[in-house]
């Protein structure tokens, strides 16, 4: 078998760090080889070079046998070289179709745009590989799953044989990742040849025909996926043993801190996102959330953390009604939030990391007095945060947030809200992209709080993540509760019919539906 | 990282602007060596072809009377700028300043030194009033600020010539403008026995200067400030009053105008003026917020290199030296501070052929 994709011995030198150290990668053709490797282990910068970003310090590239130089994008493009990035590259105001053609619009008469013809070959495309799109869709009204099937088409359209997927699972829900590596199977079927990077070793065991581990710069091995397991390819990955189990005491559930009562919140065109939602949460216990994105989560944590109006029903804390308290009164309370995007609410990404620690708190007497802001203090805390959480950033405490890594930027927030939280920590999609270090850590934080008698109710779309951490499931399907169950009394299976809505399961009582 | 880079941006765009004056200059077949003449005489005072004769200080002091108002709407701009806002609004704002001050000058009787304070006090509530206003249509109604704030500059003109023939005891000889303001209510001038008119006003640019870098760096309020502006969201998150700090933003941004024109009102004109147009020291303010980095610091020295151009421009008529060249000197430096993003793409570039990466 010949290979699609050669890059031999290449060295990446930045001013300061060797990002790629003589890393062999080899791909053959018309199969899945992944790419496995921890944030910042130089994956990107690999794939940076293949894609013609960069230049190589040292080393050769060969596709389908040839030498070649990869001096920009378009010269990987002319390759049949394609690319999914992990933040989609669409126009958010076209149609599917247009943003598949743009910079290549066929013409029609007299230099008009054919998009008929162009929507045609667009759903012939989608037809041979089983990529469902309405090619006249616009690219905000479709799910976050399906614009990555068009990103996919754009690669097909421009008749790329060779497609990279940039962690293409990171922001998929657990069925869109299914149809995923139900298409690359497909895309295999057909000819093509895929390089799969990412740090999601069930995938890889699930589709990857090869695999190829990098750690700090430097390739560790190739493997053939079918004769490892996936406690294996961590070990490589991480360079020590890892515990998947997540370890836990028995819970000790003391008074209620969260009580939500008979919540009715609206979404932002006006539906009931969240109907008659009751649920309580007790110190000590961790409640998790399960459900499929899109069913309501968002707008409970919202309301909870009170970003959004409530319409009617009551929050309580401590037995205090703060249904109508502001986002920092609660904040006061108690109630500590780590939010779903890190980006948008977590972090000012262009604050120095320690502004971002104070937040909440700058204006507390211990970071302030009579309005000015006592760096001195901030210093401290942020570098006690550092140390604690194991923050890694160029700078420590002066690194611009934008500069750190996603898992990082991830610590620094968990290390900020698990600092503050009083009495109860509401936390949302904690590990979305992170890799297997961080999660491991991450979790045994969460676990180490529930153990302080903190009140944990934890959203995640994760049904791994719920069901290793949680003492209490919930599960919340179209805005209403679907199940309220204990962690030993179910499994994975009856969770899952529950977020579909098919069963209804709350405090003991069965109701099996259509 | 990112102040040093601001710098070197800043000192590349000088260069350049005045290598395009140098160009300029030399194509149409004068002697290019006259503008350095004219900087260097507009600076120190001193006169390269005439070396014989002493330093003439009035040249100083013209500079830097030129750089004061614009010094304040430079801060006026970057204020906004800091925290996530545009505020082209700053004519009408030292319009409504000027007009505001003229009024205490005229109405209120008070012994001197306070009275000019009131007339400054006056100068930025009416500024920072005509800057709340958009930045309440921001806040509560997501109206853009660019659109209010140009609009109301127009507004601001008529409203305040409107309001001088109407309100203000009119000058019979100028009909135009009001009677000069009573001693009290004048800044006195600071002139050395020159006569610039040069005058202890730099005290008020310099308190502003200082109350900037201090709400905006080491306040818990110019924290929140800045946060709500870098991401409203993280900032609605964490739970600040974001509205709240978007209106005390535009209304602090147009108070620095408002004083800009008490200031000058106040120094240099002693009489309530109705405008023939708009002075330009509010669209002044916007390159020199740009050319400073809108850091205080920045903003001291970008206000008097842009100061020294203005006057540079007077003087280069005295060689036969059209003062355009001045402007066109402003606006090649401006260029290449908007158009930073080439610096740093040609910097990366060049980088990559050397196979290293910052």
């Amino acid at each position: 078998m010949s290979y699609a994709i050669e890059m031999l011995n290449i060295t990446k030198v930045f001013p300061g760090i060797k990002a790629n150290d003589n890393i062999t990668l080899r791909v053959k053709e018309n199969s899945i080889h992944a790419l496995l490797g921890e944030n910042g282990a130089g994956k990107s910068t690999l794939m940076s070079i293949l894609f013609g970003l960069y230049q190589p310090t040292s080393g050769v590239i060969k596709v389908n046998g040839k030498e070649v130089s990869i001096t920009d994008p378009n010269v990987a493009n002319d390759l049949g070289i394609g690319m999914v990035h992990q933040h989609f590259k669409l126009i958010e105001s076209f149609t599917v179709t247009e943003n598949i053609i743009l910079g290549l619009e066929p013409k029609g008469k007299f230099g008009t745009l054919d998009i008929k013809s162009a929507a045609k070959k667009v759903k012939e495309i989608s037809e041979l590989y089983g990529l469902e799109v309405d090619p006249y869709a616009k690219i905000d009204s479709i799910s976050v799953g399906m614009q990555q099937r068009v990103e996919i088409l754009k690669m097909l359209y421009r008749n790329n044989n060779i497609l990279i997927f940039d962690e293409p699972t990171a922001v998929l829900t657990p069925q869109e990742i299914q149809d995923l590596m139900k298409i690359m199977k497909n895309l295999i079927k057909e000819g093509k040849t895929i390089l799969l990077i990412t740090h999601k070793l069930k995938e890889i065991k699930e589709v990857a025909d090869e695999c190829t581990v990098i750690r700090k710069g430097v390739g560790i091995a190739t493997i053939d996926v079918s004769k490892t397991n996936e406690k294996e390819m961590a070990e490589m990955m991480v360079g020590r043993a890892v515990n998947f189990n997540i370890d836990k005491n028995e819970c000790d559930p003391k008074d209620v801190v969260l009580s939500i009562k008979n919540l009715f919140v609206k979404n932002f065109k006006g539906l009931n996102a969240v109907k008659d939602f009751s649920l309580d949460v007790r110190a000590g216990e961790i409640v998790g959330l399960a459900g499929i994105d899109g069913n309501g989560q968002s707008e409970l944590v919202y309301a909870l953390t009170g970003m959004t109006k409530i319409e009617s029903g009551n929050v309580y804390l401590k037995g205090e009604d703060i249904t109508k308290y502001s986002i920092i009164d609660r904040f006061k309370k108690g109630m500590s939030h780590i939010p779903e995007d890190r980006h948008k609410h977590g972090l000012v990404l262009d604050f120095e990391l320690r502004e971002n620690f104070v937040l909440h708190s700058y204006n507390n007497k211990e970071f302030s007095s009579t309005g000015f802001i006592k760096y001195d203090k901030v210093n401290s805390y942020a570098e006690k945060l550092i140390s604690e959480f194991d923050v890694r950033s160029g700078k420590g405490k002066d690194s611009l947030t934008r500069s750190m890594s996603g898992g990082n930027q991830q610590k620094a927030i968990i290390a900020r809200e698990i600092s503050e939280a009083k009495e109860l920590l509401i936390i949302v999609q904690p590990t979305r992209g992170l890799d297997v270090g961080a999660i491991e850590y991450i979790h045994s934080r969460i676990l180490k709080e529930r153990d302080n008698g903190k009140a944990i109710l934890l959203v995640s779309l994760e049904l791994d993540e719920i069901m290793g951490l949680s003492d209490r499931i919930a599960v919340i399907h179209n805005g209403e509760i679907s199940g309220l169950v204990y962690r030993k009394n179910t499994d994975e299976n009856e969770i899952g019919l529950m977020m579909s809505g098919s069963l209804h399961k709350v405090g003991g009582e069965i109701n099996e539906k259509g | 990282m990112k102040k040093v880079n601001a710098l070197k941006i800043s000192l590349i765009a000088v260069v350049f602007g005045l290598l395009t004056g140098f160009l300029i200059i030399a194509v149409t077949n004068r002697n290019p060596y006259n503008l350095v003449v004219a900087l260097v005489r507009s600076m120190a005072g001193f006169n390269l072809l005439k070396p014989d004769k002493p330093i003439n200080v009035l040249y100083i002091l013209n500079w830097f009377l030129e750089t004061m108002p614009i010094i304040l709407t430079g801060l006026s701009v970057a204020f906004a700028f800091r925290t996530g806002l545009f505020n082209i609004g700053g004519e009408g704002q030292y319009m409504l300043g000027c007009t505001a001050a003229a009024y205490v000058a005229l109405f209120v009787k008070a012994p001197f030194p306070l009275h000019p304070i009131l007339c400054i006090l006056a100068g930025l509530i009416a500024g920072g009033i005509w800057g709340f206003i958009p930045g309440i249509l921001k806040a509560f109604k997501n109206i853009h600020e660019v659109v209010v704030c140009i609009m109301l500059n127009y507004i601001a003109w008529y409203l305040t010539s409107w309001f001088v023939r109407a309100y203000l005891p009119i000058n019979p000889n100028t009909g135009s403008s009001s009677i000069n303001f009573p001693e009290s209510a004048i800044i006195p001038t600071l002139n050395f026995g020159t006569s610039s008119q040069f005058n202890y006003g730099i005290i008020v640019v310099v308190i502003a200067l200082v109350i900037f870098h201090v709400v905006i760096e080491k306040t818990t309020f110019g924290y929140s400030l800045r946060a709500t502006g870098l991401n409203f969201e993280a900032a609605r998150y964490a739970g600040m009053k974001t509205k709240f700090n978007i209106c005390s933003s535009m209304f602090i941004s147009g108070a620095f105008s408002g004083i800009a024109g008490a200031v000058t009102i106040l120094g240099v004109y002693h009489y309530g003026r109705t405008f023939q147009g708009f002075d330009g020291y509010g669209f002044d303010g916007i390159s020199v917020a740009l050319v400073g980095a809108s850091n205080g610091i920045g903003i001291l020295f970008s206000g008097l290199l842009f100061g020294l151009l203005k006057t540079t421009s007077n003087n280069l008529q005295l060689f036969n030296i059209p003062k355009e060249v001045g402007e066109l000197i402003q606006g090649a430096i401006i260029f290449v501070v908007a158009a930073q993003y080439i610096i740093i793409y040609l910097e990366e570039k060049l980088s990559k052929k050397k196979g290293e990466f910052k």
